[in-house]
């Protein structure tokens, strides 16, 4: 079972990359140990929903934004939404990004929301990527026959 | 529940009066005052009307004490003027009467005599004799009427012609007056018509007609020069009746008496015998023409006082002539020096008044602008304040963010296998981790001490656990130090007390700290006794001493090994009050013996009501306080000197804020210290006894950490010379539920052991000093005593355990050859970390149930479970549903409060409700709010059928538990407010997760089962 460790040892790796360079944090980890037999992608699951959520909410406050009077309230709470959902996912980054972001909605600097808003999608994007290449590994371990190391 | 809520009420209280204190002391009492600002424009004008008006007031004055002696000079002008007057006419009266007897005298004895009785002679020598009677008269004549018919012979008969007074013979008149009679001085006129002169004429012509005297205007006399005035007197030839007519008059007159008035003599002369004379001046005037008067006596032109002149009326007894006296002073009236002394004083008193008060009042206008610069100056303070709380509490969130990190990996890492020390050190870490969050709380904390803004917990919670945590944060220290460090709580302290454990734990942290922090050698004692009971046996020592006194005696055959002080480490300890002496007492009290069956004290609990004070005791050997700096202690930044931080740290602001603590906690602190022996420091706090059925057994269990219940039962024998560190090995033995016997040295453990006993015990616990001290006499019996037994039951041979503060390797090699176990129990004591070790002794069977801790036990609980998850973000719905399905719940989910009502619709399944509180439309607050209402509606509805007897539940409350990111202590208020039960941080922390469920579900029976 060479491939099978060699993968193993590539998924740690990247997981450890990805907690060391802060893309995600303790709570995803919590979010693996979740899934058992009885709900083998739960990770996979919620993953998917926090990314759905994230493009509607990044195109609900880019509409909101572009407009001519801002409603900073209604970003504000989209905001919000992204917070939770991303401390829930243990995106970190996403996460802290929503903290700035959420000053710059309280202090109702346009600029400043503008710019984190196109972080944050920039972020969600890579995210995305990097999460999407994680699983990869996962379902190839999978199929290699192994179980995923918890 | 409505005890405890009365508790909590009185604890607050006692609270709140230390709460005042403080706000008294730093607020201190404002006053409100009169503002003289309003008007600082004034001012100055006020100072001015007010020095104009004292100048109105002055001169006020001056006038009037002016006027009052202008009167009195008056009055007295007025008097002597009167005086002056009156003697003149005096005077002047009584010649006159005189110069009337004289007229009788010659119409008596010239006219009724016949022949004539006086001649010239006659008439010259009697006047001259009589002269006396007449000063002021320079002389009398009489001159006879004669008619022009009579002229020839009245001329012929005295042999001499009627003249003028021009001294030449009369012209042919009617009637002339020529001087018969006269005296000598006046002879001059003899033989001279008077009426050939005007004045004399008038005279004599007024003089017949009236019948009385008459006296002409004032003209210079002939003789003197001196003014004078003609006194002229009817002479009747026949007696008159008194109402006769002026024609009877006329026709009886024979002639007329007159006589020279020296007026200006006759003044002179009165004035001369009169006081005063030279301070006035007097002028005497005939006014008959009152357009113009003819001076009499004086000068028209004499200087004086002319603005003072008073009149007085003389009456001379001539009705046709008027006279005037005219009085004024001599010198213009003097200065009125008092009147003028009196005004300049006034003036200036009121001056210096006025500018006293004007001082006054700019002074008072100044400090206020001061006064006003330093409250801005204050707000400006306080501001910055506000910005210091801020940047502390952004900061400690900053650090609070990767300490969680720390702590879940800690307790990550607890979950695996590990080994006795690797466990404790990971429990170690993650108790200081969790001391550092706490350190920050309190950093923030102490920002509301100095606002006096703190409020104080009332929770039950268990004092033992508490204090274990504290010795647990220095054990690596002390360990480190070689210091023993121990712990003992009374028996007679109660499981559970109602109180702030945070800030109890706070204060005992500290106190352990400082002294962890100053001592080099020997050992640290905390100990916790009720205050009451402390206070008995200290009065009570003397009598019980005495009584005590033989097995004392024993004892001390026993302990005869040390010839040190009883304290713990056998190093002198600062307060002599809690040496072994005392402490004896204490747990003689609670049933201690040597052969130790247990029972605490309880009379204790049930004497004193619903709060109990304790009194905590840190008592160590260290440096100790200089007694100079002893009264500095609990000032803030004080510390004993400027090396004292060099060489130990510390911002020494500790004991500052754990006094205000335990004051809010309505205790006292106070320390006994002596330099280079110790310090023992004291503190009292009043806590709440928690009832024992009103507190539901989860919050016991919760706070009682989770000491194993599988030693209930075991016997263990603690061999130890020192009766102190025995009681304290015993204190934590007894907490595990272990019987417990002591021995003081291992020859009498093993007599106990002797076989035929019924009762072997399962575990030897073997102080090191004591074992390694008595070791050459003790080995050889032990080995035997072991073989022995071992012929008889292997298994039944009570393992050995090692108890020490520090081990070098050589020694634990030697204690194994002695027959002791691998497990070293390692001081400082604590009943977790002794389980622990027992655990591992006794075998890894037990492990796993201590091991997996929380995790498996919320599995239990929440097992089959029916919890409705409301979350409007879907992400987070399905990570809690994902988190509370792994722990075997049955989850549904709600994506907003109006979904949860619905689903939640009396009657329902639901065991539990997690709710988010930020929420659209509905937040969880409302959500919960509205839960509430709904039940309360059915419960009435219920308790109207009177079902819920039968039920055997107290109506429906559905637990609800907040799910938030900022788990503080303001939104658990909040959610305490709108109905809820508690709250999880979000995303959930097993640890949290499970405090909050296990109240709820913990002696509930799990509905699936």
């Amino acid at each position: 079972m060479d491939v099978l460790s060699q993968l193993r040892h590539q998924l740690a790796d990247y997981t450890n990359s990805l907690h060391r360079d802060g893309f995600l944090d303790d709570q995803f980890s919590q979010l693996q140990q979740l899934q058992d037999e009885s709900s083998p992608d739960f990770a996979m699951e919620v993953v998917s929903l926090f990314f759905e959520d994230c493009q509607k909410l990044v195109t609900n406050m880019a509409r909101a934004l572009e407009l001519q009077a801002v409603d900073f309230k209604q970003v504000d709470s989209s905001v919000h939404q992204l917070k939770g959902s991303s401390s829930s996912v243990g995106a970190a980054r996403i996460k802290n990004l929503c903290v700035a972001f959420k000053t710059c909605c309280d202090s109702q600097n346009r600029d400043g929301c503008m710019r984190c808003l196109q972080e944050v999608n920039r972020e969600c994007v890579l995210l995305k990527n990097k999460l999407q290449t994680l699983f990869r590994l996962e379902q190839q371990i999978i199929s290699a026959g192994g179980s995923i190391p918890m | 529940m409505g005890a405890s809520a009365q508790l909590q009420q009185q604890l607050s209280h006692i609270h709140n009066q230390h709460l005042l204190k403080v706000y008294e002391k730093q607020i201190g009492p404002k006053r409100a005052f009169f503002s003289v600002q309003a008007y600082r424009h004034w001012l100055s004008k006020a100072f001015v009307a007010w020095v104009l008006g004292t100048c109105c007031i002055a001169l006020w004055i001056y006038n009037y004490m002016d006027e009052d002696s202008k009167l009195r000079r008056k009055e007295l002008l007025e008097s002597m003027c009167d005086q002056r007057a009156r003697m003149l006419q005096d005077q002047f009266i009584v010649s006159v009467n005189h110069v009337h007897a004289l007229a009788i005298l010659v119409s008596s004895f010239h006219y009724f005599k016949n022949p004539s009785a006086i001649d010239q002679a006659t008439f010259a020598e009697y006047t001259a004799r009589t002269a006396f009677e007449r000063p002021l008269l320079s002389g009398v004549a009489y001159a006879e009427r004669v008619p022009n018919s009579e002229r020839e012979e009245f001329e012929r008969k005295h042999g001499w012609t009627i003249k003028t007074m021009q001294r030449e013979a009369s012209p042919i008149r009617d009637e002339y007056a020529p001087v018969i009679l006269s005296q000598e001085t006046v002879s001059y006129i003899q033989s001279i018509d008077m009426m050939s002169g005007e004045e004399d004429r008038d005279n004599i012509l007024r003089a017949r007609s009236t019948g009385t005297a008459v006296i002409t205007g004032p003209f210079r006399l002939l003789g003197s020069h001196h003014l004078g005035v003609v006194l002229t007197f009817p002479v009747y030839k026949s007696k008159l009746p008194p109402s006769s007519t002026e024609q009877q008059r006329i026709e009886a007159t024979a002639g007329y008496l007159g006589g020279a008035f020296d007026v200006e003599s006759l003044v002179e002369n009165l004035l001369g015998q009169l006081a005063g004379n030279q301070a006035i001046l007097v002028n005497v005037y005939d006014v008959t023409n009152s357009s113009d008067p003819l001076i009499m006596y004086g000068h028209e032109d004499q200087a004086g006082d002319m603005s003072l002149v008073l009149e007085s009326k003389l009456d001379f007894r001539d009705p046709f002539r008027r006279h005037k006296m005219v009085c004024r002073y001599h010198d213009d009236a003097p200065w009125n020096s008092s009147a003028i002394v009196t005004t300049i004083l006034f003036s200036m008193t009121g001056i210096l008044v006025g500018y006293i008060l004007y001082g006054a009042g700019n002074h008072i206008v100044r400090i206020e602008d001061e006064r006003n610069e330093m409250e801005e100056l204050k707000s400006r303070a306080e501001a910055a304040d506000v910005a210091k709380s801020q940047f502390l509490a952004t900061v400690s969130h900053e650090i609070r963010t990767p300490m969680n990190g720390v702590l879940g990996m800690l307790a990550l890492l607890l979950d695996t296998d590990l080994s006795s020390t690797q466990r404790d050190y990971a429990q170690t870490a993650q108790a200081c981790g969790k001391a550092l969050i706490t350190l920050i709380n309190e950093v923030l904390d102490r920002a509301k001490i100095e606002a006096g803004k703190l409020d104080l917990e009332t929770v039950p919670f268990d004092l033992r656990s508490v204090v274990d945590d504290v010795l647990s944060l220095f054990s690596e220290k002390s360990r480190n130090k070689g210091i023993e460090l121990a712990v003992f709580v009374s028996d007679n302290v109660p499981e559970l007390v109602v109180g702030d454990p945070g800030r109890f734990r706070q204060v005992i942290t500290n106190l352990v700290g400082n002294s962890v922090k100053f001592t080099e050698r020997g050992h640290i004692f905390l100990r916790v006794h009720l205050e009451e009971h402390a206070k008995a046996v200290t009065d009570s020592k003397a009598n019980i001493s005495s009584t005590l006194n033989d097995e004392e005696s024993d004892e001390s055959m026993l302990l005869s090994g040390s010839q040190q002080s009883t304290t713990l480490s056998g190093s002198e300890a600062a307060d002599e009050w809690d040496s072994w002496d005392t402490f004896k007492y204490f747990v003689a009290e609670e049933g201690f013996t040597m052969n130790g069956s247990s029972n605490g004290g309880t009379s204790y609990e049930e004497a004193t009501g619903n709060v109990i004070t304790l009194r905590v005791c840190v008592e160590d050997t260290g440096i100790g306080i200089p007694l100079t700096a002893q009264d500095r202690v609990f000032m803030p930044f004080m510390q004993a000197d400027s090396s004292t931080s060099r060489t130990y740290g510390g911002t020494g602001i500790g004991l500052s804020i754990s006094k205000c603590l335990v004051e809010l906690m309505g205790g006292q602190i106070k320390f006994v210290s002596r330099p280079h022996v110790g310090s023992t420091f004291t503190f009292t706090a009043v806590l709440g006894r928690c009832e024992k059925n009103a507190v539901n057994k989860t919050e016991k269990k919760r706070n009682a950490e989770d000491l194993p219940s599988s030693f209930k039962g075991l016997k263990v024998v603690i061999v130890d010379a020192k009766p102190v560190r025995a009681a304290v090995t015993r204190y934590h033995l007894k907490r595990l539920g272990i019987v417990v016997e002591v021995a003081s040295s291992v020859k009498v453990a093993a007599n106990t052991l002797a076989p035929g006993k019924s009762s072997q015990p399962d575990i030897v616990l073997v102080e090191k000093d004591t074992w390694f001290s008595g070791e050459e006499r003790c080995s050889p019996v032990w080995p035997v005593d072991r073989e022995q037994n071992g012929h008889i039951s292997t298994q039944k041979l009570p393992k050995m355990i090692l108890i020490a503060t520090n081990i070098s390797k050589s020694e634990v090699e030697r204690a194994k050859e002695a027959g002791f176990e691998d497990t070293v129990i390692m001081k400082p004591l604590r009943a977790s970390m002794v389980a622990a070790c027992l655990q591992q002794v006794l075998g890894t069977g037990r492990k796993k149930s201590q091991g997996k801790g929380s995790s498996s036990y919320l599995q239990s609980l929440l097992c089959g479970k029916k919890i409705l998850v409301v979350d409007d973000n879907r992400v987070n719905r399905r990570v809690a549903a994902g988190a509370l399905k792994k722990f075997g719940a049955n989850v549904e989910c709600a994506d907003s409060g109006k979904a949860a009502l619905e689903l939640l619709q009396i009657p329902h399944g639901f065991d539990a409700c997690f709710m988010d509180i930020q929420m659209p439309e509905m937040d969880g607050f409302e959500a919960t709010r509205r839960i509430r209402q709904m039940e309360k509606q059915a419960n009435e509805q219920l308790e109207a059928e009177g079902s819920i007897a039968e039920e055997g539940k107290d109506g429906w409350h559905l637990p609800v538990l907040a799910m938030t990111a900022d788990v503080i202590h303001a939104t658990y208020d909040e959610c305490v407010k709108s109905g809820m039960d508690g709250y999880v941080s979000k995303p959930f922390e097993e640890q949290n997760l499970y405090q909050a469920v296990a109240k709820f579900f913990q002696d509930k029976p799990i509905s699936g089962s």
